[in-house]
């Protein structure tokens, strides 16, 4: 099938890369482009490699406003947050072996946490209220003595939902433990301001901001400085903290999506407020929809709606020409729903039928009528399937039934 | 998604035109009709079965059947499948259907197997519904 033709409603997954970055990296790969190593000091090949990569690392910091002397590249988002994760702990552990977290985080943060237990590390993992948000209480009372880092996402990838990353931040402060924030999401959707943010560490990616794949950021702070212990070792690049021969074609390639993230964030933001405006009114009219997360506390970029009595694989499978993904059991190598949702409390039947819509900078008013007009026709031909939905017409009280599961 | 387009194929032609491949249902109260439905909501999938028999010689006959599920793809695909099976077999051949004949019918992939599985067992519990009742 061309995928062309297909809808792309799937931007949290990965966006494209803008043209405008793709031509940017190609004079950074041939024989006639600048494809020296950025650690050769003695020639210009070197020389103007590493001026690219000093460049890029400045239009990553300006996005985010702080010093680019604390970005260190790293292969993406995942290895962000590993790096700050464990070389936090493992470099203070001397200072203690708590760490806390939510049950909702992205895997990249979760399993870290997982190993660091078998390390002997305590974690707490928080549960999130119902529309998915981490409070800066339930963080304040988890505080022990022991407790050296925090860590909780800013923009959740399966909702939208948006940390309150200054309330937490001053807890954290108050109590002398390091704060991380994977903000894979956030870049180019909202504005971040680490100059004035008391966040010590911060995971980025290139790749959902129309940057490529396989490479990303952690912002480290110099001041209150945050030090970490390296995952990779290999030659001392980005100040001993990530060896490697920088990529320069990626990093180029992500300083320049952020450039433009920040030249394009309010147009971006504004057009895809309006689709986001459009399409809650029209698929909340389809009966028995549910947003999940908290709607008046997200970004627009992000919509996760469950459809109940209709299962989220079938649903994904009968929308077949539109590109989104879901929180359903069967599209999982686990077989287990969303644990997002699970953790929101949603029963378990809520969270085989969400489907995750993300719009961004191409999708386009068609994009979203299409969409629209198919998820009708779809719900409700599976509907029409759905042993469920006859028996809530016919007043059946699901919750009451005694199910034969063998 | 690694299904096969048997699956696929199956799944879009019982969504698109769902008379054809018998989606619906019988009065359960009725003498002539079994019932069987299997499976949880919470675990993501349930299929309910209906079979119309009638009485040929010493045995059953299934004349009709009609279902509905609620689940993944191949859910839904290995109830449509298992009806075609189904149509004009005796109760004593319909109980000899294994699910192994949906897995290859359907070329399911092996994560998706229980699929096939509860299918086995709706037509099982359809029989049993149908024999108490005569």
């Amino acid at each position: 099938m061309n995928t062309q033709s297909t809808i792309y409603l799937d931007y949290a997954s990965t966006t494209p890369v803008d043209p405008r970055v793709a031509s940017k990296m190609m004079e950074f790969l041939t024989p006639d482009g600048e494809f020296g190593n950025p650690a050769s000091r003695s020639h210009r090949y070197g020389w103007k490699a590493d001026e690219a990569v000093e460049e890029a690392r400045s239009h990553v910091a300006n996005l985010v406003n702080c010093d680019p002397r604390e970005i260190v590249w790293t292969s993406g988002a995942t290895e962000a947050d590993n790096l700050a994760i464990k070389g936090v702990a493992r470099f203070y552990k001397s200072k203690g072996n708590h760490i806390i977290t939510s049950k909702i985080e992205h895997k990249a943060v979760l399993d870290p946490c997982r190993q660091l237990e078998r390390e002997g590390f305590e974690v707490t993992y928080l549960d999130p209220d119902e529309g998915g948000i981490i409070s800066p209480e339930a963080i304040k009372s988890a505080m022990r003595d022991t407790t050296i880092l925090v860590s909780i996402m800013h923009i959740h990838n399966e909702l939208g939902t948006l940390n309150d990353l200054e309330a937490i931040g001053n807890i954290t402060r108050k109590a002398g433990v390091f704060f991380h924030v994977d903000a894979a999401q956030s870049t180019g959707k909202v504005d971040i301001d680490l100059s004035s943010l008391p966040v010590d560490l911060m995971s980025f990616s290139a790749h959902k901001t129309y940057g490529p794949k396989g490479i990303g950021a952690l912002f480290v702070r110099r001041k209150p400085r945050v030090r970490i212990e390296a995952l990779i070792h290999g030659g001392g690049h980005e100040r001993g903290m990530r060896a490697g021969t920088l990529p320069t074609h990626q990093i180029v390639g992500m300083g320049e999506a952020f450039k433009i993230a920040k030249e394009q964030m309010k147009e971006d933001h504004e057009k895809i407020k309006a689709f986001h405006t459009k399409f809650l009114k029209e698929a909340m009219k389809i009966e028995h929809a549910y947003i999940n997360g908290d709607v008046d506390n997200k970004v627009p970029n992000i919509l996760n709606i469950s459809f109940n009595f209709v299962e989220g694989e079938s649903l994904i499978m009968g929308l077949k020409d539109i590109a989104v993904s879901s929180g359903s059991a069967c599209t999982s190598a686990s077989l287990e729903p969303s644990y997002v949702l699970r953790a929101l409390g949603r029963k378990d039947e809520l969270a085989h039928s969400s489907i995750r819509f993300s719009f961004g900078r191409f999708t386009n008013e068609e994009d979203i009528d299409k969409t629209l007009s198919i998820l009708h026709n779809v719900v409700e031909r599976l509907r029409e399937l759905s042993p469920l939905w006859e028996m809530h017409l016919d007043g059946v009280d699901l919750d009451t039934v005694q199910w034969n599961t063998h | 998604m690694a299904y096969s387009k048997k699956v696929v194929d199956k799944f879009e032609n019982t969504l698109n035109n769902p008379k054809a491949f018998n989606v619906g249902s019988f009065d359960p109260s009725e003498l002539n009709i079994g019932t069987g439905m299997v499976g949880a909501p919470a675990c993501g999938d349930v299929m309910k079965l209906q079979i119309k028999c009638e009485p040929q010689g010493n045995t059953h006959v299934i004349t009709d059947v009609k279902f509905k599920t609620y689940g993944c793809g191949s859910a839904i695909a290995s109830s449509s499948e298992l009806v075609e099976m189904l149509m004009g077999k005796t109760l004593e051949e319909a109980k000899e259907i294994k699910n192994k004949e949906i897995v290859d019918a359907l070329e399911l992939p092996p994560i998706k197997i229980h699929c096939s599985v509860l299918a086995e067992d709706s037509i099982k519990e359809a029989i049993e519904n149908y024999e108490s009742k005569q």
